[in-house]
């Protein structure tokens, strides 16, 4: 059963897929993205892979899938302005060659695997136990590769100040995206009052039970995210200027948390991010907790995009 | 089985045919509100309905509670995000 449920999953993800890239509507294409992005969920969690499921429906389907539609809708007029020119006969078999390059080549990859793939999850499974976390996880992204996930941090936060200088020089530190002018009677608006108390509740809860069940603090500041995002949407309050300093103080905050344990972890453990033994545990949360506000900030200023208008001055 | 396992089937059963009749009525129906209303049956009556089925087979209150939870936020959700569409809707053919 499970197995042509998994085959159905696999031939629409193949059948979604070849849609985006054949389809010529730059629309239509993001609105098949979206649910080959839940689909692909759906595939997760049938490997039992619950953490990486909650992660593409949350940012693979969701984030990625409102950023899409932005780019979309900001591309049509630039697309519909430039004129599509067909591609010569010899441009076109260089294309077919070059794809056709690739595909054998990761072909080649794919089947030169050894049979037996190398995996490292027997070694998590024997350490985790000194961590005191009990999601493998959790443990591998905050303690046995928490490098990784420093840098993702880091990299969200350069690929940020890459959409802020996109900003015109009169509108450097002013207000990102359009004014939003929504009527007060608009559905829009009563979502945006009843969804953010639920929504910050379970955003806080994913990142709560990261420490031991599939859950954890992207998943859960993008949620977070797009609460704000709902209310900035339905108008009820306005997004902030880029250049407040508790904008960018929270912007920075997780990331600095993140690298002053490390650098303690080189004067308490030996090693720039070890943490001491005994209390590895705290030191997980103190980091998820400081990091989790930080990304939802950082995650709805980068779908806000850069910043397009300034107060008025009065 | 039990006749709590028959009542749990019997509900999953009838929550998967309002999603297939859901599904039925947005590839068939003429026009974005009607499409709308096919669409409201399988968030409604149809995960509702295979919520009910799963209550039993939790075996945790929890758990249960958790399942209602996400019943009714999807039945906020797409309530709200059916009128949205059906504005826009309206809108773009200058009615009203």
């Amino acid at each position: 059963m499970i197995f042509w449920v998994s085959v159905g999953i696999g031939m629409l993800l193949l059948a979604l897929a070849l849609w985006t890239i054949v389809v010529k509507d730059t629309f239509a294409a993001v609105a098949a993205f979206i649910p080959y992005g839940l689909l692909l969920t759906l595939a997760w969690l049938i490997l039992a892979a619950v953490d990486v499921a909650l992660t593409e429906a949350a940012i693979g389907a969701g984030l990625t899938g409102a950023l899409l539609i932005n780019a979309a809708s900001r591309l049509e007029r630039a697309e519909s302005s430039a004129k599509p020119r067909a591609p010569g006969i010899a441009m076109r078999v260089a294309a077919a060659m070059a794809s056709l390059a690739v595909t054998v080549l990761i072909a080649l990859c794919v089947l030169r695997l050894p049979d037996e793939a190398p995996m490292l999850a027997p070694e998590v499974g024997m350490h985790i136990g000194s961590l005191g976390v009990g999601n493998p996880i959790t443990a591998v992204l905050l303690s046995f590769r928490a490098l990784d996930t420093l840098l993702e941090a880091i990299v969200l936060l350069i690929g940020l100040i890459g959409v802020w200088s996109l900003a015109s020089d009169s509108c450097w530190g002013g207000r990102p995206g359009q004014m939003q002018v929504v009527s007060s009677n608009d559905i829009l608006v009563y979502l945006a009052r009843v969804l953010p108390p639920v929504g910050v509740v379970v955003g806080i809860y994913i990142l709560w039970v990261g420490a031991d069940h599939p859950g954890g603090k992207f998943q859960g500041a993008t949620v977070i995210a797009a609460m704000w995002l709902l209310t900035i949407m339905s108008g009820l309050r306005d997004a902030p200027m880029v250049s407040q300093r508790w904008l960018r103080a929270m912007l920075v905050a997780g990331p600095s948390m993140f690298i002053a344990a490390g650098v303690l972890g080189t004067l308490m453990a030996d090693a720039f991010l070890a943490f001491p033994t005994g209390s590895e545990k705290l030191w997980i949360i103190v980091i998820e907790v400081a990091l989790l506000p930080s990304l939802a900030v950082t995650l709805v200023l980068l779908l806000l995009g850069p910043p397009q208008r300034k107060d008025v001055q009065t | 089985m039990s006749v709590v396992d028959v009542l749990s089937v019997v509900s999953i059963l009838w929550g998967t045919f309002f999603f297939v009749a859901g599904t039925v009525g947005l590839l068939r129906f003429p026009d974005t509100y009607t499409r709308l209303h096919a669409l409201t049956k399988a968030d409604n009556l149809g995960l509702g309905l295979v919520v009910i089925g799963l209550l039993p087979q939790v075996g945790h209150v929890l758990v249960a509670l958790k399942l209602i939870v996400v019943w009714l936020l999807v039945l906020l959700a797409s309530s709200d995000v059916s009128q949205l569409i059906a504005r826009a809707v309206g809108r773009q053919e200058g009615g009203r």
